[in-house]
């Protein structure tokens, strides 16, 4: 090795570089495990990354304003929101030359809806509007202005233009500010009216849950685990089965399931008010809830903590804590001291994997999760396919996956994730 | 060489055990253990000896029968207050802790202040010559430093029985001829009771006062090293320690505390009578290849002799090692010295050989 600094790169018996003939004989290796992944690699490009890169772009993405009302947007530059006033009649022609364009091309009531999200009512305005504005003569009927106002009183309102002028740029932040309550008004940058806000408190109760999830896994997984990794093979075995017989039933069967076994007519309230616990008139509510969802989804990921905790409690030997005891430990001071710091790194990579998948979970929050009960996916869902937008989704979605990537990030330094074992 | 006294430290009477209740690993052991002795538990794999081991230290229960450590039976105390010191086939350092932190456990655990903590464990590492490396953790110390840090984790708190299981299994040879000195004469220094246990036949006559041989279960032959070797009471403990020669025959007399024995390949010879009691009874012959003599005048002048075949001759530096076939026997061993002197076969030789009656035992068939 030393030699190599001292006397400068090793040469190969043909006086080559060595590094460069190692790089050729090994090209040969790497082109075949290329060509080896390449059918998945180019699977995995088209149906997953390119739809999620697509998606993400669509968080910034504005350019249906600037590209359907093109002459409005310059009209606009010069108008100033402050003054208060409507803006001047250049505007309003501009408009009128624009909507013209795009009622023929019936792009107007998607630039509706567009604005729709940032102001209810834009929609309809524009849509009415259209039908109007198609009879017009653009060379003649001049003032706009008056015409619009007949159509509609609304083309005065101050906000409308403000909103216009504040979306006519090719991209926006405007999808990520509303996904954290925030949104972009005349001065800059402020929080929306409160009765709208909730995707803070989405995104809190989100990571509270699924910490809750992740702390109630671990507490069911620990003990499972370590009787899983301790008992004779022909039990352990068994017991795993037990583990992994959930694990394969689907999820809709076992999140139904639980809708049986917890709501206020199902078995569990059945039975307490069998023995007595709970009078017949004050059933406790235990699903589409925060608790419903709790439970649910904990006994779905538990299997997610106890694998990985079993792989690495497997791998260690019993023998050191029967060193532990024969150096004068009792069984808890060998369990606290010995034990357990070694199998932390089970325990980290369980609440990694449950963590991450409890954070987008989606099916069992919407079907146990009532209104309190719901995570920032199911917002997402809503989004993506009941209201239409797209951007908000997928803003939404990015912060979600930053935070995963953010979280990850902050396992790795404190941890270390070459300390996780997957099994 | 400590003085044995045999007093009965650790006593095991009548000791049996059973995993399964079907079959038993430990049959009827009786063994008694003086204080400050060193005696190794000796036997093949399955044998029952790390069993024993697993008992006395308290994580197998004795099906039936007392163990008895300094009068007191513990059978039913568990591991953590026998104050037992244990070192393990794989040392089982514990890997999150630092070289100081382990050896500080069985202080901790015992409450004992900070400063005797660490002065004790600083006297530990220098009794094991480990003083400079406290702050390392196991996983950066090589077998041997790992092995010296275990031996003193489990002196440490001063235990007045150690057990060893298999300590230097895992050590390459040079090293673990180095280790069984130093276990012994820190042993010996402490005044300790040690029970150790290996498969190794060499490092039990290396470093015991007495070895107990297993197999099967069973003690075959419990005895000082100098007399398992020279002496071994069955064939079994003839085979397992050192290297024997066997040949089988028949009884022809018994004469003078002499038997004559008429091998199964032809030819007959002078045995010492350890199994056999009559004439016509089986026997095993065992023999010692340093004690096969072919230099006739060494031989007593009535002794009887063999011929033999030279089938294979061995330099191995220090030693000469011979094959020859001997009554139908082909593995028949012989070393000799290398000395300036001495003669060296050629394979397809016919030689001559014999040895003193008293080297030459008769055991169980």
């Amino acid at each position: 090795m030393s030699d190599a600094t001292d006397t400068g790169p090793v040469l190969a018996a043909d006086g080559t570089p060595l590094k460069r003939s190692l790089a050729r004989a090994l090209r040969a290796q790497k082109m075949r495990a290329l060509a080896l992944i390449a059918p998945l690699l180019i699977f995995v490009l088209l149906t997953f990354i390119a739809p999620i890169a697509d998606m993400l772009f669509r968080s910034v993405e504005n350019q249906i304003v600037s590209e359907t009302l093109p002459k409005t947007v310059v009209a606009l530059k010069d108008w100033d929101a402050k003054t208060g006033e409507a803006p001047p009649e250049a505007v309003y022609a501009a408009l009128a030359a624009d909507l013209q364009v795009a009622v023929a091309a019936k792009e107007h009531t998607k630039v509706g809806i567009r604005l729709n999200y940032q102001k209810t009512g834009v929609s309809s305005l524009f849509r009415k509007s259209g039908r109007q504005v198609k009879k017009w003569d653009l060379a003649a009927d001049a003032p706009f202005k008056e015409k619009f106002l007949d159509v509609d009183e609304d083309w005065a309102d101050v906000e409308l233009w403000q909103i216009i002028q504040t979306y006519s740029s090719k991209y926006t932040s405007g999808y990520f500010l509303n996904s954290v309550d925030m949104e972009l008004g005349p001065d800059g940058i402020r929080p929306v009216d409160e009765n709208l806000a909730i995707y803070n408190l989405l995104f809190k109760r989100t990571i509270f849950m699924s910490l809750a999830i992740m702390g109630s896994c671990v507490l069911l997984g620990y003990p499972i685990a370590f009787l899983l990794a301790n008992l004779p093979l022909r039990t352990s075995n068994l017991l795993m089965i037990l583990v992994l017989l959930p694990f394969w039933t689907s999820l809709l069967v076992r999140t139904s399931a639980w809708k049986v076994l917890l709501q206020q007519q199902g078995v569990i309230n059945d039975i307490l008010v069998w023995i007595g616990l709970v009078a017949d008139n004050d059933r406790l509510v235990m699903i589409n809830n925060q608790f419903g969802t709790i439970v649910a989804m904990t006994h779905i990921l538990l299997p997610f903590m106890i694998l990985p905790l079993y792989s690495v409690m497997k791998t260690i030997p019993p023998t050191y804590v029967r060193a532990a005891k024969s150096l004068g430990a009792t069984n808890w001071t060998a369990f606290w001291r010995v034990y357990f710091p070694q199998s932390v790194p089970g325990i980290g990579a369980g609440c990694i994997l449950v963590f991450i998948l409890a954070i987008g979970y989606y099916i069992t929050p919407e079907l146990v999760g009532g209104t309190d009960g719901t995570f920032i996916s199911n917002r997402i869902a809503y989004h993506i396919s009941r209201s239409g937008n797209w951007g908000l989704g997928a803003a939404l979605g990015t912060i979600l996956l930053a935070a995963v990537l953010i979280l990850y990030w902050v396992y790795d330094k404190i941890v270390g994730i070459d300390n996780v074992s997957l099994g | 060489m400590t003085a044995a006294s045999d007093d009965g430290f650790v006593v095991f009477d009548r000791v049996q055990k059973s995993y399964d209740g079907e079959v038993l690993v430990v049959k009827d052991l009786n063994l008694s253990i003086g204080k400050g002795e060193f005696l190794t538990m000796l036997g093949p794999s399955g044998s029952g000896k790390t069993t024993c081991l697993m008992m006395l230290a308290g994580f197998e229960t004795a099906t039936h029968g007392d163990i008895l450590l300094d009068g007191q039976p513990i059978n039913n105390i568990p591991p953590h207050k026998r104050g037992i010191g244990m070192v393990f086939q794989n040392y089982a350092l514990f890997p999150h802790m630092t070289i100081a932190e382990n050896l500080a456990f069985p202080l901790e655990v015992r409450k004992m202040g900070k400063d005797d903590r660490e002065a004790k464990v600083r006297r530990a590492l220098e009794m094991v010559e480990m003083g400079d490396f406290g702050g390392r953790r196991p996983a950066q110390l090589s077998g041997g430093q790992q092995q010296r840090v275990a031996l003193a984790r489990a002196l440490v708190f001063e235990p007045e029985l150690v057990l060893m299981d298999e300590p230097l299994g895992a050590l390459d040879k040079q090293l673990r001829e180095k280790m069984q000195f130093e276990i012994k004469h820190i042993a010996d220094n402490l005044g300790i009771t040690v029970v150790y246990v290996t498969h190794d036949q060499t490092e039990a006559l290396t470093m015991s006062d007495r070895v107990a041989v297993f197999e099967d279960g069973r003690i075959q032959q419990l005895a000082p090293p100098d007399e398992l070797y020279e002496a071994p009471k069955n064939s079994f403990v003839a085979q397992f320690i050192g290297e024997n020669n066997t040949l089988e025959g028949v009884v022809e007399e018994i004469k003078d505390g002499v038997a004559l024995v008429n091998l199964d390949g032809g030819g007959l010879i002078d045995a010492k009578p350890v199994n056999v009691t009559k004439a016509g009874e089986r026997t095993k012959v065992s023999i010692r290849p340093e004690r096969v003599e072919y230099n006739k005048d060494r031989l007593h002048a009535d002794a009887h002799t063999l011929q033999a075949e030279v089938m294979e001759f061995i330099y191995m530096g220090d030693i000469f090692r011979t094959r020859l076939k001997v009554a139908g026997n082909d593995e028949f061993i012989i070393k000799t010295r290398n000395a300036p002197d001495q003669r060296r076969l050629k394979p397809g030789e016919m030689i001559e050989i014999g040895w003193l009656a008293e080297d030459c035992r008769a055991l169980d068939a």
